[in-house]
Formats: structure tokens, C-alpha cells, sequence
């Protein structure tokens, strides 16, 4: 049972990192001078784009999804602009937090929002399909002896891998190298790809080398 | 408690602290050597050549007479004149005299721009450019205490010719150089608000003096534009005034000039935008140079490539040669070509001829390098040897086109500029110096001391119960002497340097060795330490230096989002699902009450909320480095005498006043809140009285040095007099304050109601009889929170009307729950109001910001602690990392939050004037007022550093301590901080431990820097970051230490006056 959970969520895994690839890979056909660094808000937007959509769609055809108690068609509705409003106010809270660490308040609130979707479609958005707009939920998964599913530990994984990609993404910019990618919010956004890639090839791995420690459970 | 220990373990561990930073500190910033020779006129006789030839000091020199005024701060921009320009700025276009004349009169005159060393402050302009040498580093600290120049010099030379040196204008000149003026006219210096006097002393006396016939030399130092500059900035009218007068000075001065005279206007220094300076920046190194004489002074008007830039030491020889008399024995400047007659041309009747001038300059120059690398072997010996060699070349060049009798040929004197140059460029090369030996020694003893403190502090409880210092203390004094004999043995002399840093190494190797037998593990490294680490390497790199306050701000931003998430990880922080049915009973965990989580949650995620908002806030209030392009000062920065438009002054005032008042309404408040405010003690006299009558003292003054200089002329003698007198009698009445506070630190009020034989039965016996058998002691420590618990308990039955007649208490006793934090806090707002008073009135802002965020820490730490109380298993008051290094880096926050910066041109001077506005007479007073200001947070927060470890007990909740104090069925009451009492030991090893968490993490980034100064002592901006950072950390450091053991003291003060307490009142009450 073990085996079969963790190699679907690795190549669910698989599919979400493949997706990012292709995102970077895609746009430089459609669009002219594409680059990550100069184009940056393209290649964001696109990333954001394609794990979106590929996140959805693989947890839905996985079928990993809270059980709902009622499946009547208003309340589905309801579910998904629940979901909707959560995710933008999502994307208003990392605004904010990304503000108070210090990005500048006015100018280039466009990039600094940008990357807010960003972090949102690699954390909240995740939260959504597992989890379901439930806030109660989200705050029991992350605490140690909240995941109650491969699936909710996988969350914690590339949530915290994520956020902290960023986090150190910013440890770059103040310095006097002058880089294409030290431009406000190039490697903040990098960072937190290469945060979520690393949660994503981490996830199966942890939660296999601590399956005998893992005891979930039943849902 | 346990105070001996405690201090003496404390102050060692200072001791060693300070022994790294004095021993690395001592091979890192070496002064330079200086070679106490001098030149005479026999020195420039080129060996062998005839005497009728001759002494040059005998022949008739090129001038007789020159004029110097140096214009202080007359930066290059000042002196340029563009006809284009039709709409100058203020400092713009107002000296169009220099231009007029260098058009005009070519072959006269000549405007350069002069390039000064750093660092560019006044003193070590002055030095340099009488002396010809290049300053060092160490220098810059000494710009207060103005000490005679011991070098060779201009002025010393220009007496020994016989020359009558007359003087006026800046009176550092004078304590430069004593008696050595014929004349001299010294106004005081110091007071930067002061415009006009220096330079209308000097106006009144400089043309009668010209007219007359009693000088040789004259020396007139110009303030006005300087002092200009500080008080307004170069952009504002007043600079627009002072150079206009600053022209006519110059045109009165040329048309009094005859032909024999030489005149020379100069800047020492330049200024930034903001009016300051003591860096290296291009603002502040380019002042300018004007050459003019009535005679023809540059015999060759345009024929030859002349220097866009004048190095500033280049002015000693010329002058000197100029004049007729030797070159300072150490300069290393080389002389102006322009101004001496080609080789080949005899036009100009006397002086020497450029290869002449450069061949004495070259000689000069090589006897000083033979001499000084004879001294000290600082300037490596390849170049050196590479330069000898260079000059016996030069030399038999010289001399055999001499004794052919023809001039010698240009490029050999071009060879001779670029040996001066090389010269030059290899004493400026290696004056930066440094002794590998200290450096390790100083980088060894700072290292192992970050060790030990941190071991002690998680042994706090061990260490305190064995005793570990004695014996590592003896051992080392041992050894220090035997190596201090050894030294007399050997060399004959001690260097107590050595000795010092021998007993620390041994004393931190002694005590790691007995800690290592007591062998506890030691805890992993928890991530607060993790943020501790980052900050610590940030300091290597020059980038996070100079947006340190950005760096710092954002750390603690993360460590505080990391407190609530690491609660929740930990499953504390939201009321936890109910009880599994699947476990059994017996194996859950104890947990909090769940409303106590709720109510916590809530308070950890509000202080949560106002911590950030703090931060945030706290952003506004920085200052800008030169190295910050794009950067703006705050507007709260600029004093409201400075702000122009009356407005914006109006209102930068009353939120000023707004955020004074605040600051000490939230103190009453407090103080009141906790009923520390009844007695009458003289602490509350403090509270009630003084402080509000300081902070109205404050705003007051505040009003008045607002106020615009010309708008109320008829009271200008009263302002002046309030100008001194508010801040006096605020420092006087905090002073007061603090000196009654040691005194009587209790803010306890005692109130006995009833006889106490009639009530005595009444009362519920004690618990348990101590009394019986077990020495006065353990009597005490038993009877006290009985005798606390009564009171509170009777306190509360008296609150409901019915129980008044019946159940009033024997004692009442107000204000005992917070009897140590109580003292504390006051001192920390008298503290606060004291060192606000010498920052600009804007940063009341951030004074109340750093008050709100302390409170929020604080605030944050109970929470936590509160939530997380079952989970630890150590120490009941122990204090965990997270808080203190919170509290540790929100100094670093508000260092820069309150405008500072860690750069010399920074310093707020104008601290020194708050209550001086005359200047001062010593130089201890204004060191320790701009100190005080300079590490204002740093203050604050390492005195209220032992607020840590009581804000849990302040704000205790009923109930959630009880369990693990361990109190049985009494735990129900709130004690507060009777329960530190109730556990002297663990009360001991606590305090021990949050204080020696706090060093360490003071010295921890003290080592960081360190060692950022050692590993990029190459690096190019070591002067500008690095070594700028260190000095201000080391302080800092210092500085946190002392007050960080004044508060610790206060602590034990009040142990001792509360011991005192209940040894009176036992005897009446329990017996
Ligand atoms: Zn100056
Ligand atoms: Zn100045």
C-alpha cells in the first residue's frame, strides 16, 4: 500500500515538474527575446499557469480531495468560489508579507505581486486541492503530528520548501554584483522554483525513508 | 540569590571580551610611526658642492611673505564659476573672484582642485597638510582631544627661518601647535551652531595686521562655511551669505596683497550634500586650491600639462621652497612644478628652478624613507629596495648633468615626479599595516570567549552551584606574571598587552577544561542561533554592511514569524482536537486550559501584529551611507531648527511632543497598573514627579531651538538662556531620578490596617510551620510567599464591599508582584528620556517605536512561553533563545532606526551642544553626551535586558504556572514574581543565563566583525566598511556590557532591599 501511494505521488510529482520545465521551455517559441531574467514576468506568469492547471487536474484525476458531505451542484459552486476568494486573499497576504520584509511599498508593486501569485499557486493552491477551503485544516497540517495522509505530509514538504526558497531568494539582492537576476523580484521568484522543485524530489524520498515512523491516521 | 557569583562570572567574561578587542584591536589599527627629526638648512646641500653655491635658507627666497587662509570645508564646487548658469543653487557662483582672477591674470594666479586624504576631519587635515604626511586611521578618534603635533613641520620650520608666524581663526591650530606662533588670535571652535564669531575675530584683526608690519606668515582659518554646512546643509541661503563674504574676504586680501606675498586660499576638506564629512568620498576629499601673487607667479602660463588634481600633502614642499625654508622632515609631497621657472629659462630672478626644487624634494624624501624603514619595518623591503636603487640612478644622473654645467633634461625630471609619486603611493600602501600576531592572538582569546559564554550559559545551574572561576583565575594571574617577569628577563620592559591576553587565554582554557568535567551535553543549535549565524556572516560582506539596518530588520522579521509557526508546528498555538478516544487516558499529554490557549493565541498573534508593524515602521526612521546611491535620509533626521518650512516644522514638532507624551504616559500606566504607585518611597516621587516634569523640561526646549533665529530678536537673551538652562535641568532632574532609584528601588506600598493581635486569628493558619527547627533562613524563603499569598488573598476579599469590615488584611502590600521589573522599567524610561534628549526631536518617533516593540517582544516571549510551558522540561524562569536574540538584534534595529550609522561622518555631534550650546572646555563631557547618543539603543535594551526573564511572572495567568512550579494546592494565587523568591537558585541561574545568552550574542557579532576586518583586511573598502564597522561594534559592545551589568546590579539591589523588606515585616506579622 505504501509503495503504490508514494509512487503515484512521484510521478504526480514528475508531471508538476515537467510542467514547470515545459513552461520555461515553451514560451521562448511563442514569444520573441523570451528570457527568464528580461521577460521575467512572462515566465512567471507562465510557471504559476501551468503548475496551476497541472496541479488541478492531477488531484483531480487522483481523486485526492476532502469527502464532501453534500455533491449537489450549488454547493460545489460554492466550494469554488470559496476556493477562488481564498486564493486571492492568499495572494493579498504574501503581498503584504512580502511588503514588510521590505520590498518597496509603491513602485513595482506589479513585480511584488507577481510574485505573491506565485508563491500562492506553489503553496495555497496546493492546500486547495488537498485540503479544500478549510483554514482549520491548513493550520492542523502544519504541525507535527497533523498530516493525516502521504498527501498532507507531501504538503508540508514543498509548502515549507517553497517559502523558504524565496526567503533565501532574497539574500542576493543587496548585493553590489550586478546581475540580471539580482533585479527585484528575479531571484526571489527563482528561488522559490527551485524551493518547490527541491520539495517536490524531496516529498516521495522523505516519506519513504520515514514510512516506519509515519503512522496516519485513518482518514 | 546568589549576587557574588553571579557579578564576579559576569565581569569576567566582560574582561575577556575586552582583552580580544584591545589585543586584535591593537595589531589591527597600528598607528603610524612618526619620526620625531627634523630638517635643517644643511640638509639640502647636495653632497660636495661648494658653499658658495650655497645654503639656500641663505638666499633671497622666491617670497617673502604669504597669506594663508584656509577656508574650512570650501569644497571644489564652491570655488568654480560658470557665467553660464543662470540660476545658481546657493553654493553656487558665490566666489566668482577666483574665476575673475585665474582668467584675468594667467601668469598670477591659478585655481586647482585639492584632494585631501582621508580620513577628512579638520584635525588630521590640518596635521596633514603641515606636516606632509598621510594620516592613519587611529587618528580619527582623536579629533576631540587636540594634541600638539610632534612631527616635523611647516610651522615649526617657519620659526626655526626665523619667519613670524601669525595666527587667527580655529583654535585647534593653538593646541596643534603650542608657543609656536608669533602671534595668534584662537576663537573657540566647537560649537558648529555658531556661525560668525571665528570668522569675525578673524575680520577684525586680519587687515589691520596685513597693513601692518609685524608678520612673515600668516595663517587665517575660516569656520563659517563649515559650520555652515553642518547646521544647514550647502544648499540653504546662509551658505549662499557666508561664501558671498567669504569673496570680499578674499578681494580685500588680494588688493592688500604686495608683490612679495604669496597668497593661498584653500578648503581642508570638502562636504557631502548633507554638510558633513571625515570619509573618503569625492564630496568630501575635493576642496579647492587658489594660488595668487601681485607678481608674476607661474612662469610658464600655459606650456605645460598642469595637474587637474593637487594632492594635499603636496602643498608642504612647495610652500616650504617656496619660502625659502627646509622641507618637513617626514613629509612625502612633491612639489608644485608649475609654480617654480623651467630649467633652461633664468626669467624669473630668484627661487629655484624645477630641477632644483625636485632634486632637494627627491633627497628629502629618500632620507625620510631611509629613516623611517631604519624605525620600522612596515613598508615591505622589495619596493624599498626598488626605491633606493631608483634613486642613485636619479641621484647620478642629477649630479653629473649639474657638474657638466647643463640643465638637466626633461625626462629626468620626469623620472624624479614619478619616483615622489611612487613614494608616495608606497607609504599610503603600507601605512595600512597590520600585526598578524595580535590579530590571531586578539581573533584566539574573542573566539574562545563566544565559547565559554555560550557553554556557561547553558550550564548556568551547574556552574553557579560549583564554583568555577577561582582556581581558572589564579592559575592565569600565575602565568601572566610569569610571563610579565619573563618579558623584564628578556627585554627588560613589560608589554602589558601580552601579559593581559596571556591570563584571559588561560583563565577561558581553565574553565572549558573544568566545564568539560562537569560534561553535559550541549543543546543542538536551535534555529534562533541559525538567524544569530546569518547575521554574524552578513557582517563579512561589505553589501550587508552597508544596508545593515535593512539586513537586520529583515532577520528579526523572520525570527518573529518563526515563533507562531514553530508554536503550531508544535501543536500549542490553536486549542488542540478533543481527546483521543483511541489512546489511553494515562498517556496524553497534560494541556492548558482551553480558554488560557485561546488567550494566549490571541495575545502571541496581536504582538505578533505589533512587532511587525514596528519593524516596518522602524524603516522610516534610517539614515543614508554614502555608499547608498539612491537612498534618502528620513525626514525626522533633520533638526527642527534646520526644517524650513514652518509646517512641516509645526508638525515634525507635535508629533515629537505626542510621542514624548506617550512614552511617559505608557510608563505611569503601567507603573499604576501594577500598583507601583502608591507609596511614598522616593521611587515613586520619581515616577509621579520628576519624569513628567523632565519630559515638559524636553518639550520645552525642544520649542525653543525650534524656533527660527531671527523671529523673535527681542528675546533672544531669553532663548538663549532656555537653550541651556531646559536640557540642564532635564539631565539634572533624570540624573536625580536615577541616583534615587538606586537608592530606594522598592515601589512597594505597605499599608497596616488593624492591630494585629485582634486579627491574628482570624487569618487562615499558614500552611506549613517553618518556623520549627530549620535555621532563619529556610524560614525566610517559607514565610515569604505565605506572607505574599495572604496579603493577595486578603487584598481580593476586600475588593467586594461586604468583606471590608471583616476581612481586611493585616498587610496590605501594593506593587510587590512587580517589585524588580517595576524599578527596571522606570530606569529604562528615565534612560530613554535622557538619551532622546540627545537625539534630533523627530526620533521621539522612533523612541516610542522601540518602546512598543520592547513591549512587544516581551509580550511575544510570555505568550510563548506560556503556551509552551509543558513542554519544557528545564529551569521554570530560564529564558530561551528566541527572545533574547530578538531583544539582542532589535538593538542592532533601533541602532539604525534612531539615524545612526556605523561610519564616522555619521556621528551626531550635535549631541555634544544639547545643554552646551557654547561649546565645551573639556573633552570628557561631549565624548561621553555623543557616545550616549551614539549607542542609545544598544543602552536601552541591554539594561532591559532582565525584563526577559520577569515579563513572564508580570504577566502571569492564574493557573498556568502552577503545574510546573510544582506549588500544590496553593498554586491557585498569583505570586508574580515572589515566585523568584520562593527559588533564590533557580531565580540565580536564570538571570545568569539570560545575561550570558545576551553577551554572547553581543560578542558573537563583536567576533563577526572581527573577523570580517581580519580576513578582508586587503579588501577595498576596509577602511570605509570594515574597520568603520568594527570600532562601532566593539563599542557597542562595550558599552551594552556596562549597561547590561548596571541593570543585573539593579536587579540585585532591589533583592537586597526586598530581603530587607521582609526581615522587617516578619517579626510584626507572622509571629
Ligand atoms: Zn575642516
Ligand atoms: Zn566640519
Amino acid at each position: 500500500m505504501w509503495d503504490v501511494e508514494i509512487r503515484g505521488m512521484a510521478s504526480a510529482h514528475a508531471i508538476i515538474a515537467a510542467s514547470i520545465f515545459m513552461a520555461t521551455v515553451m514560451p521562448a517559441v511563442l514569444v520573441e527575446k523570451f528570457s527568464v531574467y528580461g521577460t521575467h514576468l512572462i515566465w512567471l506568469y507562465s510557471v504559476a499557469g501551468s503548475v496551476a492547471v497541472v496541479n488541478i487536474a492531477v488531484f483531480w484525476l487522483l481523486g485526492i480531495s476532502p469527502p464532501t458531505k453534500k455533491n449537489t451542484l450549488s454547493y460545489k459552486l460554492s466550494k469554488l468560489i470559496r476556493s477562488c476568494v481564498y486564493l486571492l486573499l492568499s495572494c493579498l497576504f504574501f503581498h503584504t508579507v512580502i511588503v514588510l520584509y521590505g520590498a518597496p511599498l509603491l513602485e513595482s508593486a506589479l513585480e511584488t505581486f507577481s510574485l505573491a501569485v506565485l508563491l500562492s499557486t506553489f503553496t495555497t493552491l496546493r492546500c486547495l486541492c488537498v485540503l479544500g477551503p478549510n483554514v482549520q485544516a491548513w493550520i492542523r497540517v502544519f504541525s507535527r503530528d497533523g498530516a493525516m495522509s502521504v498527501w498532507d505530509t507531501s504538503l508540508q514538504i514543498t509548502t515549507g520548501c517553497s517559502i523558504v526558497g524565496a526567503w533565501l531568494g532574497a539574500f542576493p539582492i543587496p548585493l553590489d554584483w550586478d546581475r540580471p537576476w539580482q533585479v527585484w523580484p528575479v531571484s526571489c521568484s527563482l528561488g522559490a522554483t527551485v524551493g518547490f522543485l527541491t520539495g517536490l524530489l524531496a516529498a516521495p524520498l522523505w516519506i519513504r525513508w520515514h514510512r516506519k515512523q509515519l503512522t496516519y491516521k485513518l482518514k | 540569590m546568589r549576587r557574588l557569583p553571579i557579578l564576579a562570572l559576569l565581569l569576567w567574561i566582560c574582561s575577556i571580551f575586552y582583552v580580544g578587542i584591545y589585543l586584535f584591536v591593537g595589531g589591527f589599527l597600528l598607528v603610524r610611526l612618526e619620526v620625531n627629526r627634523t630638517s635643517t638648512c644643511a640638509d639640502v646641500l647636495p653632497p660636495g658642492a661648494d658653499v658658495a653655491r650655497g645654503d639656500f635658507c641663505l638666499k633671497e627666497p622666491r617670497f617673502r611673505r604669504a597669506v594663508v587662509l584656509i577656508i574650512d570645508a570650501l569644497k571644489s564646487d564652491f570655488a568654480r564659476y560658470d557665467p553660464e548658469n543662470t540660476s545658481p543653487r546657493a553654493f553656487e557662483n558665490k566666489l566668482p573672484v577666483l574665476d575673475e582672477m585665474a582668467s584675468s591674470r594667467p601668469s598670477q594666479s591659478r585655481l586647482y582642485t585639492f584632494r585631501a586624504d582621508p580620513p577628512t576631519t579638520t584635525m588630521q587635515r590640518i596635521k596633514g597638510f603641515t606636516t606632509g604626511s598621510l594620516p592613519t586611521f587611529i587618528d580619527v578618534g582623536n579629533n576631540f582631544a587636540s594634541s600638539a603635533v610632534l612631527e616635523d613641520n611647516l610651522v615649526h620650520q617657519l620659526g626655526q627661518a626665523g619667519k613670524r608666524v601669525v595666527f587667527m581663526g580655529d583654535d585647534t591650530w593653538v593646541s596643534l601647535f603650542p608657543r609656536k606662533f608669533h602671534r595668534s588670535l584662537p576663537f573657540p571652535s566647537f560649537n558648529v551652531k555658531d556661525l560668525h564669531t571665528v570668522d569675525n575675530g578673524i575680520l577684525q584683526n586680519i587687515f589691520p595686521t596685513m597693513e601692518g608690519d609685524d608678520w612673515d606668515v600668516l595663517i587665517a582659518h575660516f569656520l563659517g562655511v563649515d559650520h555652515c554646512g553642518h547646521r544647514f546643509g550647502p544648499d540653504h541661503p546662509a551658505m549662499a551669505e557666508k561664501l558671498t563674504q567669504m569673496d570680499g574676504v578674499i578681494r580685500s586680501v588680494i588688493n592688500r596683497l604686495q608683490n612679495d606675498t604669496l597668497l593661498v586660499v584653500m578648503g581642508d576638506h570638502g562636504m557631502t550634500d548633507t554638510g558633513d564629512h571625515g570619509g573618503e568620498s569625492l564630496k568630501e576629499t575635493d576642496a579647492a586650491l587658489f594660488l595668487y601673487s601681485g607678481s608674476p607667479l607661474f612662469p610658464a602660463p600655459s606650456s605645460q600639462v598642469e595637474p587637474e588634481v593637487v594632492p594635499q600633502t603636496d602643498l608642504v614642499p612647495t610652500l616650504a621652497l617656496l619660502l625659502g625654508v627646509p622641507i618637513p622632515y617626514s613629509s612625502v609631497g612633491q612639489v608644485l612644478l608649475p609654480l617654480f621657472p623651467h630649467n633652461n629659462s633664468r626669467a624669473a630672478p630668484t627661487g629655484l628652478s624645477q630641477a632644483e626644487a625636485l632634486w632637494i624634494n627627491v633627497k628629502q624624501v629618500n632620507r625620510f624613507l631611509e629613516t623611517y624603514s631604519s624605525m620600522a619595518k612596515d613598508i615591505p623591503a622589495d619596493s624599498l629596495s626598488h626605491l633606493q636603487s631608483r634613486f642613485t640612478q636619479l641621484s647620478s644622473q642629477y649630479l653629473s648633468s649639474v657638474s657638466k654645467g647643463a640643465p638637466p633634461s626633461p625626462e629626468l625630471v620626469a623620472s624624479m615626479q614619478a619616483y615622489l609619486s611612487s613614494v608616495r603611493e608606497t607609504c599610503r600602501a603600507s601605512w595600512a599595516r597590520f600585526s598578524p600576531v595580535k590579530m590571531a592572538a586578539g581573533l584566539l582569546v574573542m573566539g574562545l570567549a563566544c565559547v565559554v559564554c555560550y557553554v556557561l550559559s547553558e550550564l548556568s545551574l551547574v556552574v553557579l552551584q560549583e564554583g568555577v572561576l577561582k582556581m581558572p583565575v589564579v592559575s592565569g594571574l600565575v602565568v601572566g606574571g610569569a610571563v610579565a617577569a619573563g618579558q623584564i628577563f628578556m627585554w627588560g620592559f613589560v608589554e602589558v598587552l601580552w601579559c593581559v591576553g596571556v591570563v584571559a587565554l588561560i583563565t577561558e582554557v581553565m574553565v572549558l577544561w573544568r566545564v568539560r568535567r562537569l560534561s553535559l551535553w550541549l543543546s543542538l543549535l536551535p534555529p534562533p542561533l541559525l538567524i544569530l549565524l546569518l547575521r554574524c556572516s552578513s557582517l563579512l560582506s561589505d553589501s550587508y554592511v552597508i544596508s545593515e539596518g535593512r539586513v537586520v530588520t529583515f532577520l528579526l522579521f523572520t525570527l518573529v514569524l518563526y515563533v507562531p509557526l514553530r508554536l503550531n508546528w508544535d501543536g500549542l498555538l490553536v486549542p488542540g482536537p478533543p481527546p483521543d478516544t483511541q489512546k489511553p487516558p494515562g498517556l496524553l499529554p497534560p494541556s492548558l486550559p482551553l480558554s488560557t490557549v485561546r488567550r494566549e493565541g490571541a495575545a502571541l498573534l496581536v504582538s505578533v501584529g505589533v512587532l511587525v508593524g514596528c519593524l516596518y515602521l522602524s524603516l522610516s526612521f534610517h539614515s543614508c551611507r554614502e555608499e547608498q546611491g539612491s537612498c534618502q535620509p528620513s525626514a525626522f533626521l533633520t533638526p527642527l531648527s534646520r526644517v524650513q518650512d514652518s509646517r512641516m516644522r509645526n508638525l515634525h514638532y507635535v508629533l515629537s511632543l505626542v510621542s514624548l507624551s506617550a512614552w511617559a504616559f505608557l510608563l505611569h500606566r503601567w507603573l499604576r497598573h501594577y500598583g507601583n504607585l502608591n507609596c511614598t518611597s522616593v521611587t515613586v516621587f520619581t515616577a509621579r514627579f520628576l519624569l513628567p516634569l523632565a519630559s515638559i523640561c524636553m518639550g520645552l526646549h525642544w520649542a525653543v531651538s525650534a524656533t527660527p533665529e531671527d523671529s523673535f530678536r527681542n528675546l533672544a537673551e531669553l532663548i538663549s538662556l532656555a537653550q541651556v538652562a531646559l536640557p540642564r535641568v532635564a539631565f539634572g532632574l533624570l540624573g536625580l531620578g536615577l541616583l534615587l532609584l538606586w537608592l530606594d528601588p522598592l515601589t512597594v506600598f505597605l499599608k497596616t490596617r488593624a492591630p494585629l493581635n485582634s486579627r491574628a486569628p482570624s487569618m487562615p493558619p499558614p500552611r506549613y510551620r517553618a518556623s520549627t527547627g530549620i535555621s532563619p533562613q529556610a524560614e525566610l524563603h517559607h514565610l515569604i510567599p505565605q506572607l505574599y499569598q495572604r496579603i493577595r488573598r486578603s487584598l481580593e476579599d476586600g475588593g467586594s464591599e461586604g468583606a471590608e469590615a471583616d476581612g481586611r488584611p493585616a498587610v496590605e502590600a501594593y506593587g510587590l508582584g512587580t517589585v524588580y521589573s517595576a524599578p527596571l522599567i522606570l530606569l529604562c524610561g528615565m534612560l530613554g528620556l535622557g538619551l532622546l534628549l540627545l537625539h534630533p526631536e523627530g526620533m521621539a518617533l522612533s523612541f516610542l517605536l522601540m518602546l512598543l516593540q520592547a513591549a512587544a517582544v516581551l509580550h511575544l516571549h510570555t505568550s510563548s512561553s506560556t503556551l509552551s510551558s509543558l513542554q519544557s522540561h528545564s529551569n521554570v524562569f530560564s529564558v530561551p533563545w528566541a527572545p533574547v536574540v530578538l531583544w539582542s538584534l532589535a538593538a542592532s534595529q533601533f541602532f539604525h532606526a534612531t539615524g545612526h550609522l556605523p561610519t564616522f561622518p555619521s556621528i551626531q555631534w550635535g549631541a555634544a551642544f544639547v545643554g552646551f550650546p557654547q561649546g565645551h572646555s573639556g573633552t570628557v563631557l561631549p565624548a561621553t553626551l555623543v557616545t550616549l547618543n551614539t549607542f542609545a539603543s544598544h543602552i536601552l535594551f541591554a539594561v532591559g535586558c532582565p525584563l526577559l526573564l520577569f515579563w513572564p511572572l508580570v504577566c502571569e495567568v492564574r493557573g498556568t504556572r502552577a503545574g510546573r512550579s510544582g506549588g500544590g494546592d496553593d498554586g491557585e494565587d498569583v505570586v508574580m514574581e515572589m515566585r523568584l523568591r520562593e527559588n533564590p537558585q533557580q531565580f540565580s541561574s536564570a538571570l545568569l543565563q539570560l545575561t550570558l545568552r545576551y553577551l554572547f550574542i553581543c560578542g558573537a557579532q563583536v567576533f563577526a566583525s572581527v573577523c570580517a576586518a581580519a580576513i578582508l583586511r586587503r579588501h577595498l573598502m576596509v577602511w570605509k566598511v570594515f574597520a568603520p564597522k568594527l570600532m562601532f561594534e566593539a563599542s557597542g559592545f562595550i558599552v551594552s556590557s556596562v549597561f547590561l551589568l548596571v541593570g543585573v546590579a539593579l536587579v540585585m539591589r532591589v533583592d537586597v532591599a526586598v530581603a530587607g523588606l521582609f526581615q522587617k515585616l516578619l517579626p510584626q506579622n507572622s509571629r
